[in-house]
């Protein structure tokens, strides 16, 4: 096929000219690199949240308080969740899809051990709150059920708390005084190694009896204290929508909230969770790689820029290759073959500098985050490159078939 | 000389280029036919339509008035096509400047022509390499044209315009460029060519080169004011006049002579 005979001609002319081919293809190679990074970044981010969440389990369902939309308190927490909403989705009856019901209220407080301290967001919880949320112990245990019932100045501490005031994490038996306070330390949380998404490092746990009544001024909402949040497990994946609902009924049915009345609360369920996250981030890469894309775009005006220069360079050559018999389409072929294998080559080029890139994070110990090239995103930057290339390249192969070729041999 | 076999043939050919305003003049109603095997020179100051002349002949411009045809095909239907298949096939460029490629090596030159003939790639090189040893350059064929002299470089061209085994040969002032020597051997080159069958049509300013051709056409203002058939024997008569042929570039005893160059009605 004819077609495949323009390459050649296409490289030969490349090459004659490295130089200035290696600076024209600069932007397409930075616009790939660019594009190809940033949804790698992308990608690796966000599979790597979805690991994080997934392994927290998929039945968990968290209800938190809506925040307040007017007034003075406009974008703070409704007070309105509290331990009589626990109490009453421990119930059985109404709610058989749920199967731990687990009250969390949280704070920031400074623990201190001997003359170190450090501020802690220490969470007042129960005993389930190990299972729900998948709790793994480094030293001694979680909370008990026995600890819970007594409000036993008992704690529970990440590693950092523990390096940070100790430093070393075997601390079971020692104690910290929160408030005055002295507390046991009964257990240390494995370290969850990145300090992102869902990590307890810096994190305490205390009976929630304790932090009801002695650690926090929480405040009451009808005789009873408020919580921050409720953990709660439906029975099974396939039962968690059936688990929303049931506790949805008894909240709005507790806050006697009439037909037309919106929840004062929402539950937030792992698979909406994810279905965010997904959300957010997709956003994040289009806008970020839209941006890349701009590079493209000038790189491919740079393209057009240099190829015009070309066909100017080259009027006698193409004269010639009409007086030879050329047609105006081997003419324009040319022209149009050669930017596609100038955009091409930067094209792979970027995609080697991205690869590049991400073997390099991947080797650099505890980097947050990894590049995932995916086989589509190739076929894309593959795509965009000889896009681009024909794209900025008709125009001035098409100046190239409109020389006169007498005045092109003329030309000096 | 009989209407069919005349290669070229041209009929009342008038050019006029347009700067602008102003308007050239470059070919004032030139008629002249070609036979072929013919060895032609043309001849004339600078400026007298000689190479407006030759681009028309060798269909890369049209005429603005006139008719012609190249083997009895009138050129002035012909798509842009049509007119470079013709170029390809039936013509070979020989430029004073050579009009090589930068860096290409001598047989990339020579192949150029088969490529836009469509010939496989095996066969285009081989007969480029054959093609370059008929002008002596078979030791030279993967020379660039920077590793090669001038007069190898203007065989190198002579080779790419033979290449595509053309009826007519055009040369613009093929040996302006050269050394005296070199411009010889250059003469020499394309004297046996035209032994060997080849038409060939050479413009040229030197009196030497022009002495060679069997048939010298001398013109002045975009016109023909002598046409010497056969050979390069003085002769007095001639529709032109012995004064306009003595102001010619060309003094005596050259050309003069006007052969009885039937003009035919192109198509
Ligand atoms: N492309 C052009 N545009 C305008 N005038 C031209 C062009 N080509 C040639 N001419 C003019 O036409 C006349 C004949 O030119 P040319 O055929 O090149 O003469 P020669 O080859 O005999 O020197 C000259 O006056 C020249 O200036
Ligand atoms: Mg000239």
């Amino acid at each position: 096929m004819k077609l495949v005979r323009y390459f050649p001609v296409a490289v030969d002319s490349i090459t004659a000219n490295k130089m200035r081919a290696g600076l024209t293809m600069l932007g397409i190679i930075i616009g790939v690199a660019a594009v190809l990074s940033i949804l790698g970044v992308g990608r690796g981010a966000s599979a790597d949240i979805l690991d994080e969440v997934a392994s927290q389990g998929t039945t968990r369902l968290t209800i938190s308080p809506s925040t307040e939309s007017e007034g003075e308190g406009a974008g703070a927490p409704v007070q309105t969740l509290t331990m009589g909403d626990v109490r009453a989705l421990f119930d059985p009856a109404f709610h058989p899809d749920v199967v731990e019901v687990v009250p969390q209220f949280t704070g920031n407080i400074q623990l201190v051990a001997g003359s170190s301290n450090k501020q802690t967001r220490v969470t007042g919880t129960t005993a389930d709150y190990a299972g729900v949320h998948r709790l793994e112990m480094a030293e001694g245990r979680f909370l008990t059920e026995d600890e819970i019932a007594r409000m036993s100045n008992v704690i529970v501490i990440g590693t950092a708390v523990a390096t940070d005031l100790f430093e070393r994490t075997q601390v079971v038996g020692e104690s910290v005084r929160i408030n005055g306070e002295p507390f046991t330390i009964v257990g240390v949380l494995e370290e969850s190694g990145n300090a992102g998404f869902g990590s307890n490092d810096d994190s305490g746990f205390i009976p929630i009896g304790a932090a009801h009544g002695r650690i926090f001024n929480v405040p009451r909402y009808r005789g009873d204290y408020t919580v921050t949040s409720i953990s709660a497990n439906a029975v099974s994946e396939e039962r968690v929508e059936a688990a929303e609902l049931q506790i949805e009924q008894t909240l709005r049915l507790r806050r006697g909230l009439g037909a037309h009345d919106d929840n004062d609360f929402t539950i937030s369920t792992q698979a909406s969770l994810l279905d965010t996250i997904g959300a957010v981030t997709s956003t994040l890469t289009l806008l970020l790689s839209s941006i890349a894309a701009i590079s493209l775009v000038v790189g491919g005006i740079g393209i057009m820029n240099i190829m015009l220069v070309s066909v100017t360079e080259r009027t006698r050559e193409i004269g010639l290759r009409k007086a030879l018999g050329a047609h105006t389409s081997d003419v324009l072929l040319q022209f149009l073959i050669e930017s596609l294998v100038l955009t091409l080559l930067g094209g792979l080029i970027g995609i080697a500098i991205s690869y590049g890139l991400a073997l390099l994070v991947q080797r650099i110990p505890n980097f947050p985050i990894d590049i995932l090239i995916g086989v589509d995103a190739l076929i894309l930057a593959v795509g965009v490159s000889a896009g681009c290339g024909l794209i900025f390249g008709l125009y001035p192969a098409m100046r190239a078939t409109r020389l006169d070729p007498i005045e092109a041999l003329r030309y000096e | 000389m009989t209407g069919s076999s005349a290669l070229i043939e041209m009929q009342d050919i008038s050019k006029v280029y347009r700067m602008g305003e102003t308007k050239v003049l470059a070919l004032n109603g030139v008629s002249l036919s070609i036979e072929e095997g013919e060895y032609v020179a043309i001849v004339g100051t600078s400026g007298s339509g000689k190479s407006t002349l030759m681009n028309i002949i060798g269909l890369l411009d049209s005429p603005t008035e006139g008719a012609f045809a190249i083997r009895g095909q009138r050129a002035s239907g012909l798509t842009g096509r049509q007119l470079a298949d013709l170029r390809n096939r039936e013509i070979g460029f020989v430029f004073q400047q050579f009009n090589l490629l930068a860096r290409a090596p001598a047989w990339r030159q020579v192949e150029l022509p088969l490529f836009y003939a469509d010939v496989a790639r095996g066969e285009s090189r081989r007969r480029a390499v054959e093609t370059l040893a008929q002008v002596g350059l078979a030791e030279r064929a993967d020379h660039r044209p920077e590793e090669l002299s001038g007069g190898q470089q203007q065989r190198v061209a002579i080779a790419r315009a033979l290449v595509n085994r053309p009826s007519l040969l055009l040369a613009d002032e093929p040996t302006g460029a050269l050394d005296t020597r070199t411009g010889e051997e250059v003469m020499a080159l394309f004297e046996k060519l035209h032994e060997e069958g080849l038409t060939l049509v050479i413009i040229t300013h030197d009196r030497e080169v022009a002495e060679r051709a069997r048939r010298v056409i001398t013109m002045r203002d975009g016109v023909i004011i002598s046409d010497s058939g056969g050979t390069a024997v003085a002769a007095r008569s001639g529709r032109n006049g012995l004064s306009e042929a003595a102001r010619s570039p060309l003094p005596q005893p050259i050309a003069i002579d006007h052969a009885e160059g039937k003009i035919y009605e192109a198509g």
